[in-house]
């Protein structure tokens, strides 16, 4: 802050503190107890009593008064002045984040050292990913893991991106977002339809052979590139498995041709910059478990 | 009754303005607590948002606080001030036009809010969400308010100006102050505009508005309320004089400072935050001082609470007033406030001053003010006013338990920690807690919502030709025959 604006808070500060308390003290009256006596006017019928300042009313507005001061001095507050003790809130913040650590780094860091899978099968790190996910995870994901409509299951075996602890831990850190691209403009609502019809019949769920030939034209044209040629998706892409039922926005014709005509671009985002690395190595090891 | 003699002697008082504000204090206390209902049944059932934006909780809330503040605690403003500068400067409003204007003006605004709010246009400011064209609008009938009550009091027949008109005046004059540079708006199309300010600027500017909302609407302005209606309906002296000036000026010059304990730990600056935490420390004792004023008028009339239910509003709502200024100038303590901020807390402070002081100080004077306005001796039913009196405390004691309590267990909840350094709690199981308590603040608004149905009926048959226009002893006091 610039010293013309410390100075400003200063002197409002002051003038603001010694007005209230000579306002204060220049009606204060002397002599105990309550009169009769009124201030002569009266307003619709209301007179006022001119009864002095209740004592205990006085001092604790003093008290306050007093109080205020000693605080401005220790504390920041008066511009620039940084207070007797130097208090900051990042202060404040740091040194109780460096206790923290100083307190729970140690334990966790022993268990990053470890491989994910041996930490999986201990109950204490299950409880610590446990807190962590439902802290962090389970807003979309769910308390259980098992997600919901456009948010994927991490009790299956079923991997977007691939199951094993460090594909899981790359997901946590970085995020994840998907490419699914709208294929309306280039396939059109025959296109559509066929494609749809390919697809429902991965699941033998097809109705109508001409369609699903057609269909399957497209697919090797357009989407077996990141689905794969054999529909079994892949993890590179975060492309999903087509054949075994599991549909991350439904599997109904509806859902499946909205998917085709719109794309789906679904985020998961990173907590590389939130989450310490031994959070994340613990947190992996909670979701690992989950579906091993 | 001696009103009603005052009335007759002075019949070039502008009473029709204030009737007309007196009786919207009623319906629009009707509506906007009935709105806040459906929002607290909201927070217990989420299905009550009906998946449809127009009446989900993030646009209703706003039309709560909206309809509650501006519109139930404006209108009893409105009335009350216009009345007593009147009668304590025996004096007529200095334009009955302009007094109509600001009527008019003023139920447009609540009526355009009611319409845009639903439809999502916001600034998207707390207690300042009307977007900019509403905004002028409400500067204009502002200004317009400030010209007929000071000009009212330029032209008084009496030399001293009574302590009532200091709170109506300061409160006028810094609301305009407030929402006037609070609002500073670049519009982009005619119900869209971005704030003036920009990142922390923007959110100390929005709470230095914020806080005074608080403290010139619903304290400065309720509190020239008390100090015409309390002396007047215990037909009792003011206490003191000299306490009236200290407090007058202590809590003008204090209040101001306040806003900064509504963002401690944030981006803003710690000496910024210290000011704001102290001057609300200092605060407690101008707050006070109206308190006790307003208790210490009724040494001598004790006895008329057994019998005179619209002193017992006043006298409970002053206790809640004494009550909610102890509670802010501790929950704005740092380390209070670190556990307080963020919970159910927050708002049952809130509510212990809007139920509990706003709205039944509001309430008392109404019942004070609707038989003089309608030429009737007494409300039909003093036995009613008794009933609306309890459902209100009742309704106010449950809120703001249920917030205390839901308040404290949220910031405990959010703090615990466990041996190995993780959070106890997920924030949903902190809300899984909270259930109950959201309860009893429905069912604790519900009933504070019924009394003033219950209030509504009593205005209505009182305000009906022939009834309660017998004369009563002379000397008895208003209440004392239920």
């Amino acid at each position: 802050m610039a010293s013309f604006w410390s100075w400003w808070v200063i002197i409002l500060t002051v003038i603001t503190l010694v007005g209230i308390s000579w306002i204060l003290l220049a009606n204060r009256k002397g002599g105990q107890g309550t009169t009769d006596q009124t201030t002569g006017h009266a307003h619709d019928g209301i007179e006022e009593y001119d009864n002095p300042l209740p004592a205990w009313w006085f001092y604790m507005f003093v008290i306050t008064i007093v109080w205020a001061i000693g605080y401005l001095v220790v504390y920041p507050g008066m511009g620039n002045y940084p207070g007797l003790i130097g208090w900051t809130q990042i202060g404040q913040h740091e040194a109780e984040v460096a206790a923290a650590e100083e307190r729970y780094s140690e334990m966790r860091s022993r268990y990053l050292a470890m491989p994910v899978e041996e930490i999986a099968l201990d109950p204490a790190v299950r409880r610590m990913g446990m807190r962590l996910f439902g802290n962090n995870c389970a807003q979309c994901h769910g308390a259980d893991g098992k997600g919901r409509y456009g948010f994927p299951n991490l009790t299956d075996d079923d991997w977007l991106y691939g199951g094993s602890p460090a594909a899981i831990k790359t997901t946590l850190v970085d995020g994840r977002r998907a490419a699914m691209p709208a294929w309306a403009g280039i396939l059109g609502d025959q296109g559509i339809a066929e494609t749809t019809e390919y697809v429902l019949s991965l699941n033998g769920r097809s109705t109508d052979t001409a369609l699903t030939a057609a269909g399957e034209k497209h697919y090797q044209m357009y989407c077996a590139a990141c689905h794969g040629a054999d529909a079994k998706g892949n993890h590179m892409f975060g492309a999903p498995n087509l054949t075994n039922g599991i549909w991350l926005y439904g599997g109904s014709r509806e859902q499946i041709a909205h998917s085709l005509r719109a794309g789906r671009n679904g985020v998961m985002p990173a907590f590389g910059e939130s989450l310490t690395e031994d959070k994340i190595h613990i947190l992996t090891a909670y979701i690992y478990s989950l579906s091993n | 009754m001696s009103e009603l003699n005052a009335a007759l002697e002075h019949p070039t008082y502008n009473y029709k303005v204030v009737r007309q504000f007196a009786i919207m204090t009623v319906v629009w206390g009707i509506v906007g607590m009935l709105v806040g209902v459906l929002i607290a049944a909201q927070l217990a059932w989420p299905a009550l948002n009906f998946d449809l934006p127009w009446t989900s909780f993030g646009r209703m809330r706003p039309l709560h606080t909206n309809a509650v503040i501006f519109a139930f605690g404006g209108s009893a403003l409105f009335a009350t001030s216009y009345y007593v500068v009147q009668r304590t400067t025996q004096a007529r409003l200095i334009s009955d036009k302009l007094a109509a204007f600001t009527f008019w003006g003023w139920q447009a605004v609540i009526v355009a809010a009611a319409v845009t709010l639903p439809l999502g246009m916001t600034s998207s400011k707390e207690y300042a969400e009307l977007e900019w064209p509403i905004d002028i609008l409400i500067a204009v009938v502002w200004v317009s308010y400030a010209i007929v009550f000071f000009g009212t009091i330029v032209k008084r027949k009496v030399s001293h100006i009574y302590v009532a008109n200091w709170f109506f005046g300061g409160f006028i004059v810094t609301v305009a102050v407030l929402h006037i540079i609070n609002s500073a708006a670049m519009p982009v199309d005619a119900t869209k505009s971005y704030s003036a300010y920009a990142g922390t600027v923007d959110a100390m500017v929005q709470w230095w508005y914020g806080h005074n909302a608080v403290g010139f609407f619903l304290t400065a302005g309720f509190l020239g309320m008390m100090y015409y209606f309390v002396p007047k309906q215990a037909e009792r002296p003011v206490y003191s004089y000299r306490l009236s000036i200290v407090h007058f000026w202590a809590l003008v010059a204090v209040y101001i400072w306040a806003g900064p304990h509504h963002l401690h730990y944030t981006a803003l600056p710690d000496w910024a935050q210290s000011l704001g935490m102290v001057m609300s420390i200092i605060l407690l004792a101008p707050s006070w001082g109206g308190m006790i004023n307003g208790m210490m008028t009724l040494s001598g009339a004790w006895h008329k609470l057994r019998t005179d239910p619209i002193l017992r509003f006043m006298v409970v709502s002053l206790s809640f007033y004494g009550m909610s200024t102890f509670e802010g100038p501790m929950m704005s303590i740092k380390t209070v406030n670190a556990l307080s901020h963020y919970t159910d807390w927050t708002i049952g402070h809130v509510h212990s001053g809007a139920l509990g002081w706003v709205a039944m100080i509001s309430i008392g004077c109404i019942y004070h003010l609707i038989p003089v306005l309608f030429g009737k001796n007494r409300m039909y039913s003093v036995e009613l006013i008794n009933v609306h009196f309890w459902m209100s405390t009742i309704g106010t004691v449950m809120y703001i338990a249920s917030m205390w309590v839901n308040g404290i267990l949220q910031g405990l909840m959010w703090r615990a920690y466990n041996e190995d350094g993780t959070l106890t709690y997920t924030f949903v199981e902190s809300v899984v807690a909270s259930h109950p308590g959201y309860l009893v603040r429905l069912a604790g608004g519900a009933i504070f919502f019924g009394g003033m149905l219950v209030m509504a009926y009593n205005v209505y048959m009182t305000t009906r030709k022939g009834v309660a226009e017998q004369a009563l002893p002379a000397g008895s006091a208003q209440g004392s025959h239920a």
